[in-house]
């Protein structure tokens, strides 16, 4: 690693022991980054900052929570009503698990469009996938937390899939509530976990980027760096970019924050939990209703668990199950299409999640869960092999220095 | 220097650093599973919790037809009157039409005594019926308004992604008109 730039004797004296400001300089000052990224690569870096503003709102209101059946959910109330600014601290932190799904779901699409998850850049892929597994969990234990209806019932259904698991099934449910039903010692340990999984959420992250920078980042045309001419340094280019996406993006947060808070969630969540009543209509959080739709979709209890969770493992071999040689959709005509019919396909999985299961909806969930699975285990590998693409250009400098004589003429 | 053969303690006396280290490694696994075990059976219910786990209820004010709601181990159970006609139908039902064949006369002590979890087998959730105008299903019993699952007046599975019938808890009469569950 190279030394320091800097003249300050003390920076260097700091540096020559622990090579901070070294460090700052290769990974992100200096860092080299392709020239072409547009804004689908804003994403990384804003789901980094909603990391922090979760974790730093997350410590604030466990100052006030306390997660005991008897008080949570008038703790939380207490948290809006009484605490000064809890109101905000919790809106911001309920909005920010949204904002965070949203920002991960665009950032994990991006890779598909793109294929970042393509050699060299597996491992970096399926980093991300375990973040995203363990965001699940993360959020899943913290809506459990405030103790509503939804809280507790949504807490009830979701620990219940491990039933579907022969023979130790019910062992592991009882083992997981430490009691016969989600009571007390649940909600004292989901709390637990959920002050906990953050912090590996955060060394998860550390490894992704630490993956990240061994081969740098894709790039929307997908062919590799090749000359120094096709990169420039990471600041002050990408940190103002950066800036920028992270300013209209918490414009959009602040407008839930400030406008609409509860906009994300159920009403019946504010009914405090009774263990006797199931609402007549229990829907899980908005991020989870694909997978929740895929679970409805099958009409057996073991194989619905199965498959659900398939369609979140699968994304782990999309690198071996994407046959193209070609990174960019740009470049594949026929995979571009169905792409966007794959994104509209988990939009409308998300829709029937929210809906009944009766009628038509029955036959529009399966056939939604068939092209869910088929894109992955049959249009991939298959497209992949037949498509012709088009060509690629030479080399990002090229295309780069094209499009600004075009802009100039 | 170093590759001399004396200096490589694999080519000395190979067989008994293998068993060495084969040993070593097991023995270490195997503390550290032991040593595991108390962590994993520190969040399976302790004894307070299991402690809590009989329910007396007095059934002399439940009239035919009407239906009540005990708590056992922090769950419903629901204990249904049932009138002549819903044990005939419930006897009535052959047991190939069964997801989880069982007669209704081992589901129940007293057959005008339906006593069962009110739970359902499927995810959990609470089936309605136990209330006059609640959605009894297509089988005159209850109804999971979660995913749709159908039970019959004997708490048997009929419809729906429930794979099992609704639980027959442990209980006894202690008198004519009174069970303690659990
Ligand atoms: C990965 C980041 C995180 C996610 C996705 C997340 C998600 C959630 C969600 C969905 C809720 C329920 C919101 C509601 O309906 O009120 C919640 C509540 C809560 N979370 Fe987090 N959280 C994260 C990080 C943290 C951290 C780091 C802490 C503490 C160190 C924390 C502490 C709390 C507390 C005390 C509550 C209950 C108060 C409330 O419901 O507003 N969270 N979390
Ligand atoms: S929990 Fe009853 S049908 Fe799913």
């Amino acid at each position: 690693m190279k030394r320091t730039q800097s003249n300050n004797r003390l920076i260097q004296w700091i540096d020559e022991r622990l090579p901070v400001f070294s460090y700052a300089d290769h990974n992100v000052l200096a860092y080299p980054t392709p020239k072409n990224l547009n804004y689908w690569w804003n994403y990384g870096s804003i789901a980094g900052i909603v990391l922090v503003i979760m974790i730093v709102t997350g410590i604030f209101l466990a100052m006030n929570y306390q997660p005991h059946t008897d008080v949570a959910f008038a703790s939380v109330e207490r948290i809006v009503r009484d605490v000064n600014y809890g109101w905000l601290l919790r809106y911001l932190h309920m909005n920010g698990a949204s904002m965070f799904f949203i920002v991960v779901y665009i950032h994990m699409f991006r890779g598909i469009y793109f294929g970042s998850y393509k050699a060299p850049r597996e491992i970096l892929w399926m980093v991300g996938v375990t973040i995203y597994v363990v965001m699940m969990a993360t959020a899943f234990m913290g809506y459990v937390l405030p103790w509503g209806q939804m809280s507790f019932w949504g807490a009830t259904v979701i620990t219940n899939l491990f039933s579907a698991i022969p023979i130790i099934g019910d062992y592991i449910v009882t083992w997981v509530w430490g009691g016969f039903s989600v009571d007390v010692p649940t909600i004292n340990r989901f709390f637990v976990w959920h002050y906990l999984l953050p912090a590996i959420i955060l060394g998860l992250v550390i490894v992704h980027l630490w993956a990240l920078h061994v081969h740098k980042s894709s790039n929307p045309l997908g062919i590799d760096i090749k000359t120094p001419q096709d990169m420039m340094p990471f600041h002050p280019y990408y940190t103002i970019k950066d800036l920028y996406g992270l300013g209209l993006f918490m414009i959009f947060f602040m407008y839930f924050v400030f406008f609409q808070p509860n906009f994300f969630g159920e009403a019946d969540n504010y009914i405090p939990a009774n263990p006797m009543v199931t609402p007549p209509h229990i829907v899980p959080e908005w991020y989870f209703l694909p997978f929740y739709a895929i679970l409805r979709a099958i009409p057996d209890k073991l194989g619905g668990v199965v498959v659900m969770f398939a369609g979140v493992l699968i994304l782990y071999v999309l690198p071996w199950l994407d046959t193209s040689k070609v990174r960019s959709a740009t470049f594949r005509p026929i995979y571009k299409q169905l792409f966007w019919l794959f994104v509209a396909n988990c939009l409308f999985l998300g829709w029937l999640g929210g809906k009944p299961t009766e009628g038509v909806y029955v036959i529009m969930t399966r056939l939604a869960t068939g092209y869910y699975f088929a894109f992955f285990l049959v249009l991939m590998p298959l497209v992949g092999r037949l498509e012709k693409t088009k060509p690629l250009p030479n080399s990002i400098y090229e295309e780069v220095a094209k499009k600004c004589r075009a802009k100039e003429d | 220097m170093a590759n001399t053969p004396g200096n490589n303690p694999d080519d000395l006396d190979g067989d008994r650093r293998d068993f060495l280290l084969i040993s070593t490694t097991t023995l270490g696994l195997a503390g550290v599973t032991m040593a595991a075990w108390p962590f994993i059976h520190s969040i399976n219910p302790a004894k307070d919790v299991l402690a809590l786990s009989s329910t007396e209820v007095d059934l002399s004010t439940v009239e035919v037809g009407m239906a009540i709601t005990a708590m056992w181990r922090g769950k419903p159970v629901f204990i249904r009157h049932r009138s002549a006609a819903e044990i005939e139908s419930a006897r009535a039902v052959s047991l190939d039409e069964l997801r989880d064949p069982q007669n209704d006369a081992d589901r129940v002590q007293k057959p005008e005594w339906l006593i069962a979890v009110g739970v359902c087998t499927h995810l959990g959730c609470i089936p309605s019926g136990q209330s006059l105008g609640d959605n009894k299903g297509d089988f005159g019993g209850w109804y999971c308004p979660c995913h749709g699952s159908h039970y019959d007046a004997s708490g048997r599975i009929r419809k729906g992604p429930a794979p099992f019938n609704l639980k027959v808890p442990p209980y006894a009469f202690t008198d004519d008109t009174t069970i303690v569950i659990g």
